[in-house]
């Protein structure tokens, strides 16, 4: 009985994330559309469309080869399963020892892998530059998230997330310069990550400028929902990841009583909702960068996140 | 027993070679050649793998009269010597199954058949080896073999001077470690590594001992700035002899290493381990930068060596650090970490060599940008070659990420190391190793972006075929064991785990009793990781959600031209190339590092002559390293050249100088 239950809390994050992905896209969109003088599209429209998309004939170019339709799925997957282990509403369930931090990075590495190749299949100059550039961004923004994930490992003694999280909720970790050079660091990943302004703009199809968009071009149908829903999910992902790692109070013990888990989950989506919020926010206070500006931002991250490695190998008190 | 088995393996490999001086002008030569090197490799392997599982017991060791009359030759198999065997011997197996197939291309298979299982047996002796004498004559029997396989195709004139490289870069490296036995042996000259072992040298002479080690197994592993012969000389060979030499050979380097710092020296100090965790990461690093600029399949697999060989490096260096400061669970940890990507980097690269071999024989080319749309023609050297490259840029659930992940555990274990210069230098090589492992990524999806996916690019790509079915096996096996690596880690890290407890006196936790094969490197609250979920949950989300899209939405389908945002163009050669796939990279990061110059020449309005784009890469170990050097010898020899037009008072004279200059360095030195 003990196990099922387990399960079920298990199968509950796993479910939570899948649902509330395209809500979370729905607010940030409807934010910045607020933010600019429109009205925007309601807030669930990102399940109407994937609803409309997933319903619709798939157009595959001749020589799309098995890479192409594979590939969407196996994103999907990766990064379904990257945002099912992070702690959301309860710490310690029952596979969460299953991945820790760096494996999770990783996970994400993957479904980037994946995706990156879906861009170079067809064979289309636009796939390739979105690869290109994609491949580009990773390459820095996948060290700095690594030296992130180090930052808070070396703090809580862990990398498990469901352990860091409980570290940073009960003992004093207090203020500390990593733990800020550190946050910094994870949200300019997170926005370099997740395609926003000012590296990517979600919403352009001005072929020079694109990134993401490049690389998915010539998806259609179900495989292209599914590349939105697995971009939906990795934006929750991040969330997540942030509110584990750096905000993580009102989490439940995985065992504990209903009311609790609630108190859980209820803590979980307020701050979901919140940074939703802040992203559009930041994002419509700043342009987007040409290219090769890119290395700078990102590599200010990178830099940041050594330095707070740095920090904490010279003094744990950092 | 297991000596006695290997040094029978040996022997065995010496007569393949000598059977095939004899048989390989027939037509069966090539197939036999490589059958019987199979049948031994397998022999070979399985006897090192029951020698590494009976390791408690004991090492077995023998003694032959044979080499010097007054040393004789010893050979002993302990469990690293057991590990390396088995590192050998499986590839070997793999290598010669798809020689079997991939030896029938042979242009001149004379060249390649007889050098073959001696270079095999070469590589078995070194590891076998347990005196200085017989390791050293192994050693450079190794490096000849293998440089004969480099110069099989002789007549091309950048192979001719790959070999010239290598053969320095070889005689160089052995005699950075005849000077290591030297000094190791002492004014008594033990040449025996089990006399070695017992002295302990003075912490200076250690020290000497330590670095000339470092240069001449390094030289042979593929340490920058020691690399430059590696992305020469591995593409140059047959491919699967390259694989080989990418796989195996820069192994044996490591095994080398291994055996003069941990085994023979004795206690390390802090610094060497400073020196080491230096080396490596740079090593990752600029290895890696460098396979991604790389347009040739072969020379960027071989790049990637390099870079592989950094971590690895990394891993060791940690663990001289650990041991030297007496923290041997953390030197365990970081010793099974660069144990295991040893074995794992064996699997994928020779898995990525025999598949550039296999791009190859099918469409005759190996420069990516003449390649393109190979998944088509060849759909399962695709899989496999997809599987080595995902491997390799160390993707859960495959194996690469295992021994990364063990690394980094390692790495965030090391703030208890007591001195300061190391603490400073830990962060800055793990930022590194961060680094590569993501270059790593954009490097193979470059390699198999350029060359499987997009549109054929010439009409040999087009034109190109699948290869035959030995090829085809010895990939599929290694994918398979890529993958089964990636998931069952525990068994593997269980099986290092005597090779760990004889070279740092502990071991990390046992994995085999955990639950559902997770492993656990320190401690479940610490880290664990488990391959198995974590394969599961991505096949069973994957094929859940396509069945449920498939069946309670649409599964139509419908072919179509590529739409291209409108602007379709048919030339197969506006799609990105694989040095438009790096031109990010490159400019971001070559231009100071690698002092990449990117020449344009754009024919005015009306001018019909085509444009030219030329991008012109410098390594910088040519330039700051080998260039030097080369102008200093090259100016000091036509400087003594004077010597050779003296008149006899000179020479004279010279002679009473030398003489009396040697006779103030005896008097000093007694």
């Amino acid at each position: 009985m003990a196990l099922i239950y387990d399960f079920l809390a298990q199968g509950v994050q796993v479910a939570i994330v899948l649902m509330i992905a395209p809500l979370v896209l729905g607010v940030t969109r409807k934010v910045r559309a607020r933010l600019l003088r429109r009205v925007g599209p309601p807030l669930l429209q990102p399940y109407s469309d994937l609803w409309k998309l997933m319903h619709k004939e798939a157009v595959l170019a001749h020589n799309a080869s098995w890479v192409y339709r594979v590939a969407p799925y196996a994103m999907f997957a990766a990064t379904w399963v990257a945002a099912g282990l992070v702690p959301t509403y309860a710490h310690s369930l029952v596979f969460s020892w299953a991945a820790d931090l760096i494996a999770i990075v990783a996970l994400l590495g993957t479904a980037r892998f994946a995706l990156a190749l879906a861009g170079l299949d067809v064979g289309t100059a636009f796939g390739g530059i979105g690869s290109s550039r994609e491949m580009l961004i990773a390459s820095l923004a996948e060290p700095a998230m690594l030296l992130v994930a180090f930052t808070v490992a070396l703090i809580a003694g862990t990398t498990q997330l469901s352990a860091v999280a409980y570290h940073m909720m009960t003992s004093e970790v207090g203020l500390r310069v990593s733990l800020g050079l550190g946050l910094f660091a994870f949200v300019m990943i997170a926005i370099a990550e997740n395609a926003r302004i000012p590296i990517d703009n979600p919403a352009t199809h001005l072929e020079l400028t694109m990134v993401h968009e490049a690389m998915i071009l010539e998806y259609s149908g179900r495989h292209l929902a599914m590349v939105e829903a697995a971009a939906a999910l990795k934006l929750t992902l991040y969330f997540s990841l942030l509110i584990c790692m750096f905000i993580p109070f009102g989490l439940a013990p995985a065992g504990a009583p209903l009311p609790a888990l609630a108190l859980g989950m209820a803590a979980y989506l307020g701050k979901v909702l919140v940074l939703a919020v802040l992203l559009p926010i930041g994002e419509t206070a700043v342009a987007k960068m040409r290219v090769f500006r890119y290395p700078v931002f990102i590599g200010s991250a990178f830099a940041a996140a050594v330095l707070a490695v740095f920090l904490l190998f010279v003094s744990q008190r950092f | 027993m297991p000596v006695i088995v290997g040094l029978w393996c040996v022997a065995a490999f010496f007569a393949v070679a000598v059977l095939a001086v004899a048989a390989g002008r027939h037509r069966s030569g090539t197939p036999l050649v490589y059958g019987s090197a199979f049948l031994v490799s397998v022999v070979a392997l399985v006897a090192a793998l029951a020698a590494l599982l009976n390791a408690p017991a004991g090492a077995a060791a023998l003694h032959l009269p044979l080499g010097l009359p007054w040393i004789g030759a010893h050979f002993r198999v302990d469990a690293l010597s057991a590990f390396f065997l088995i590192v050998i011997n499986l590839s070997g197996a793999a290598a010669s199954l798809y020689g079997v197939g991939y030896g029938r291309h042979e242009p001149s298979p004379m060249r390649v058949l007889p050098f073959y299982p001696a270079f095999l047996a070469g590589m078995n002796l070194v590891v076998l080896a347990d005196d200085a004498f017989s390791f050293l004559v192994a050693w450079e029997f190794m490096s000849l073999a293998s440089w004969a396989l480099v110069m099989a195709h002789h007549t091309v004139a950048a192979n001719v001077r790959a070999g010239y490289i290598y053969l320095l870069m070889a005689s160089f490296g052995t005699l950075c470690l005849l000077f290591a036995f030297g000094v190791l042996a002492g004014p008594a000259g033990q040449y025996s590594f089990a006399a070695m072992r017992t002295s302990s040298p003075d912490a200076t002479l250690a020290l000497i001992a330590f670095a000339a080690a470092l240069i001449g197994a390094g030289s042979k592993a593929g340490l920058v700035p020691l690399h430059v012969w590696l992305p020469l000389a591995h593409p140059a060979a047959p491919s699967h002899v390259s694989a080989l030499l990418s796989g195996v050979m820069t192994k044996v380097g490591v095994y080398g290493f291994v055996r003069i710092a941990f085994d023979l020296i004795g206690e390390p100090t802090p610094w060497s381990g400073l020196v080491v965790l230096g080396v490596g990461g740079i090593t990752a690093v600029l290895g890696i930068l460098y396979a991604c600029l790389q347009h040739d399949l072969k020379r960027l697999l071989a790049y990637s060596t390099v870079e592989n060989i950094g971590v690895i490096f990394v891993g060791l260096g940690l663990a001289l650090a650990f041991e030297a400061n007496g923290l041997d669970s953390m030197a365990a940890l970081a010793m099974t970490a660069a144990l295991l990507h040893v074995f794992n980097h064996s699997l994928f690269k020779s898995l990525l060599f025999f598949g550039a071999g296999a791009v190859l024989t099918g469409s005759g080319e190996r420069h990516m940008d003449r390649l393109g749309g190979l998944i088509h023609r060849m759909p399962k050297t695709a899989v496999v070659f997809l599987v080595g490259c995902c491997a390799i840029s160390a993707l859960p659930p495959f194996n690469g990420f295992v021994s990364e992940w063990l690394t980094f555990q390692a790495i965030l274990v090391s703030p208890q190391l007591p001195q300061l210069t190391l603490k400073l230098m830990v962060p800055v090589v793990g930022a590194l190793l961060a680094l590569s492992a993501a270059f790593a990524a954009a490097c193979f999806v470059k390699a198999f972006g350029v060359t499987f996916l997009g549109r054929p690019r010439t009409p040999a790509a087009e034109a190109a075929h699948e290869v035959d079915g030995f090829s085809l096996a010895a990939m599929m096996a290694l994918a398979v064991l890529c993958l089964a690596a990636g998931v069952f880690p525990g068994m593997l890290i269980d099986l290092t785990a005597p090779v760990v407890t004889s070279l740092v006196d502990a071991r990390i936790p046992g994995q085999a009793a955990l639950p559902w094969l997770s492993i656990v490197p320190i401690a479940q609250s610490r880290s664990s990781y488990n391959g198995m979920i974590i394969l599961l949950f991505l096949a069973s989300s994957g094929t859940l959600t396509a069945a449920v899209i498939h069946r309670f939405a649409t599964r139509a389908t419908r072919r179509s031209a590529i739409w291209d945002c409108g602007f379709p163009l048919a030339a197969p050669n506006t799609q990105y190339t694989s040095s438009s796939f790096a031109m990010p990279i490159r400019r971001v990061f070559g231009a100071t590092l690698f002092h990449v110059r990117e020449y344009v020449d754009m024919p005015r309005p009306g001018d019909m002559r085509p444009g030219h784009y030329r991008v012109k890469v410098f390594d910088p170990a040519w330039r700051f390293v080998y260039g030097p050097l080369a102008r200093g010898i090259s100016v000091t020899a036509s400087r003594l050249n004077g010597l050779q037009f003296l008149t006899i008072r000179r020479y004279l004279t010279l002679v009473f100088f030398a003489l009396i200059v040697l006779l103030i360095v005896v008097a000093t030195w007694r």
